[in-house]
């Protein structure tokens, strides 16, 4: 049952590929099962939070009418950039034609699938009406589009998600059946995913720079840095992700992977920190009252200091991730410790400051100038990871499911 | 597509490996599967609770603006049915539209204004606010003489009023004519009326709270819980589209008091000023107070640099 017979058609055959991909990807050692047991039973305690959340309102949650976004949206953002920093596997691969990074180019789209699931997850966690999701669908519910930016993310995230379901369907099926992928059905889904995945982080950007009665994301700049940081956070996952698969299964072929993301990661965290450094200067070179969301943000305002902690850190995790990614010796493998310790630096460092430090203070001052603190609730920590682990559940059976195949080079 | 493909096919090669013993895994499997299904709906147990306050006629029910007449009466009976159900009160819910010819605007003399509050308590039950957590779309702001920089100002002064130093500065719903907040919304669950009210079809709003975020104005508020109001202090001349008592999960904001302004009443804020300083009227009106107010009197309204072009003027004498 390992191969289907050439004439069997693909109505037929594809199901019998997934059904087969699951099967082996749900095979595994005992570290493996008790790993897939640990992310379950998280999942399962986020699950039991958010229906308590949903039975009993989102008083639950410490969010306010000053400050209606919080936790999810901020890991919401997040994850926009998670998924889009998938592509920085698949711009060498294509377009400089690294044939290196073909073998692997998949699991950054594989990250990607998982990222926008979360994604998905934490909007669907963060609405009031949960039972009205139908109100969205275009069609038989009401789409404001093209007016609301919210509709174009929908568009985005959604088309993402196709895009890149059918390029590792279609690649995995193809070795699957030991057939050499046919590049008119790949390649142009390929280029329009790079483009693509610069897009669903632009629209996210425009969700909160379109809004003019909120001075802190009210600025061009947003883009360019949700980019920027996308661009660390999604290849430092990935390097992480491959240090790991080259332990655990032994498949060779990833160091080279490895070094040209750590090169990329070289460049995008330094433009990253020079955006920062370049809003910075113009919100208190200038001062007035624009600035008093980076100064709630950076040194607290009237006393409220809730963020303090969490923008220094992130400051601290950045500027030492990006000295170390300027290091020569990292790309080495005596040093590969160091290197997953930088990219980890690096990915909380992007968390916390397109989550905690870009949503939250947005709404801090309100607009009628209130200091209103946000600290998240227990109840919405326990979503949040729930969430997580669903979203390392889907990415663990998704590498799983491409590793028969990638331990086997690709006859490109 | 296949035939095309079939050239390059290596069957003889296979490149997933075959698994032993597959109907003792298989086993093992679907029992954990089972556990883990069965673990998954128990976690998920409390929506069962959640979705008994939701009727399927609810559920199923369209936009406020595809209602057809007869389907409005189902809906408003229902409504009603409910609130005697879930409150123990009988109210009845009208369904008030605009008057052609009207555009309400509203305007406050700030020179009058002495901050006591009374239109903020008025409007808590004008429209059956939630009582424990005391909302209002009213929120007076306390700023010191000199400065119109709100960031000087504060919303939960307290002591005797008027203060020597201070001058006070109501701020709710602007019905803004070019709303940021209907902007965003991705349903269209709120909209702005030919008589300038901006209202939300509390039925249809999903609860994404983006349009609490874009107005500047702070003037949204949202139902983190179930709003709870004793029968006795229930309001019960109530509408569709403004103060009947809402859904929890959902977004609400000030109406001009559409079920009172729409019948040819006062907003419930005025009514209750003792000052005299909040002026209400059709703009459209040539005889009107408002019309002469604005065209003689020294006005103003907030954040004009943002393009909302508010509905809501301030003036001094
Ligand atoms: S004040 Fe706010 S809620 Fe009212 S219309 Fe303007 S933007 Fe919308
Ligand atoms: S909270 Fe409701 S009214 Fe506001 S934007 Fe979302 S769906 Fe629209």
């Amino acid at each position: 049952m390992s191969s289907i017979p050439a004439k069997e058609s693909h109505i037929t055959s594809y199901p019998k590929f997934i059904g087969r991909s699951l099967w082996l990807a749900t095979e595994g050692s005992f570290a493996f099962y008790a790993w897939m047991t640990m992310l379950t039973m998280l999942f399962l305690v986020g699950a039991n939070a958010w229906a308590n959340q949903v039975a009993g309102g989102m008083i639950g949650t410490n969010m306010t009418d000053q400050v209606s976004w919080g936790l999810y949206i901020a890991n919401f953002t997040f994850m926009v950039g998670l998924a889009a920093g998938g592509v920085m596997m698949v711009i060498p691969a294509y377009l400089y034609h690294d044939r290196k990074m073909h073998d692997v180019v998949i699991l950054g789209e594989l990250l990607a699938i998982a990222a926008i699931v979360m994604c998905l997850l934490f909007v669907v966690a963060d609405l009031g009406r949960p039972d009205r999701f139908w109100h969205m669908l275009p069609g038989i519910g009401k789409f404001n589009w093209p007016i609301s930016m919210l509709t174009w993310d929908v568009i985005v995230l959604n088309g993402y998600l196709v895009l890149n379901l059918h390029i590792c369907g279609y690649l995995l099926y193809m070795r699957f059946l030991g057939r050499k992928p046919n590049p008119t059905w790949y390649i142009p889904f390929v280029m329009l995913s790079i483009v693509w995945a610069i897009s669903i982080h632009t629209v996210t950007a425009f969700l909160y720079c379109g809004l003019g009665g909120r001075p802190f994301w009210n600025t061009a700049l947003l883009t360019p840095r949700f980019l920027a940081s996308a661009f660390v956070s999604g290849p430092a996952f990935i390097i992480v992700a491959m240090v790991l698969i080259k332990r655990l299964t032994g498949i060779g072929g990833l160091d080279h992977p490895i070094a040209t993301l750590t090169r990329i990661i070289r460049v995008t965290i330094l433009i990253n920190l020079l955006m920062v450094a370049s809003e910075l200067f113009t919100e208190f070179y200038t001062g007035g009252s624009h600035v008093s969301a980076a100064k709630y943000l950076f040194f607290g305002l009237h006393g409220k200091t809730a963020l303090v902690p969490w923008t220094w850190t992130a400051i601290g995790l950045n500027i030492t991730a990006a000295l170390l990614f300027l290091w020569p010796g990292l790309l080495g493998f005596r040093w590969r410790p160091l290197l997953v310790a930088a990219c980890c630096m690096a990915f909380v460092g992007a968390w916390i400051e397109k989550g905690m430090g870009l949503i939250v203070p947005g709404f801090i001052p309100s607009t009628l100038h209130e200091v209103v603190e946000y600290v998240p609730s227990q109840l919405e920590w326990k979503v949040t990871v729930g969430i997580w682990a669903f979203g390392l559940m889907v990415f663990t059976i998704a590498v799983k499911t491409a590793l028969p195949t990638l331990k086997r080079p690709a006859e490109h | 597509m296949t035939s095309t493909e079939t050239d390059s096919t290596s069957p003889s090669k296979p490149c997933l490996p075959i698994v032993e013993n597959f109907s003792r895994r298989a086993a093992v499997k679907a029992g954990f599967a089972t556990l883990g299904a069965g673990a998954f709906v128990a976690a998920i147990s409390p929506l069962r609770q959640a979705a008994k306050n939701t009727s399927a006629a609810e559920f199923m029910q369209t936009h406020y603006t595809e209602l057809s007449p007869e389907q409005k009466a189902d809906v408003i009976a229902r409504l009603e049915a409910e609130t005697k159900e879930k409150y123990g009160a009988d109210v009845t819910i009208g369904d008030d539209r605009p008057i052609p010819g009207t555009k309400f605007v509203y305007a406050i003399n700030l020179s009058v204004c002495n901050g006591n509050g009374k239109c903020v308590e008025a409007c808590h039950k004008e429209n059956n606010h939630d009582r424990d957590t005391n909302q209002s779309y009213i929120r007076v702001i306390e700023m010191p003489k000199g400065t119109m920089d709100m960031e000087q100002g504060s919303t939960t002064y307290t002591g005797v009023v008027p203060k020597d130093d201070k001058f006070y500065l109501p701020v709710q719903c602007q019905q803004c004519d070019e709303p940021p907040c209907v902007d965003v919304c991705p349903v269209k669950a709120t909209w702005k009326e030919e008589d300038g009210i901006v209202v939300v079809d509390y039925n249809w709003c999903i609860g994404c709270r983006y349009c609490e975020a874009a107005c500047p104005y702070h003037a949204r508020r949202f139902n983190w819980k179930k709003p709870e109001v004793p029968a006795a202090e229930v309001n019960p001349d109530q509408s569709y589209l403004s103060n009947r008592i809402r859904p929890v999960g959902v977004v609400e904001k000030c109406t001009y008091c559409l079920h009172r302004t729409r019948r040819g009443k006062l907003p419930a804020c005025l009514e209750a000023c003792p000052t005299g300083a909040r002026v209400f009227g059709n703009i459209l009106d040539k005889d009107s107070n408002i019309r002469w107010i604005l065209e003689n009197k020294r006005v103003y309204i907030l954040k004009e640099e943002l393009g909302t072009k508010p509905a809501f003027f301030y003036y001094f004498d």
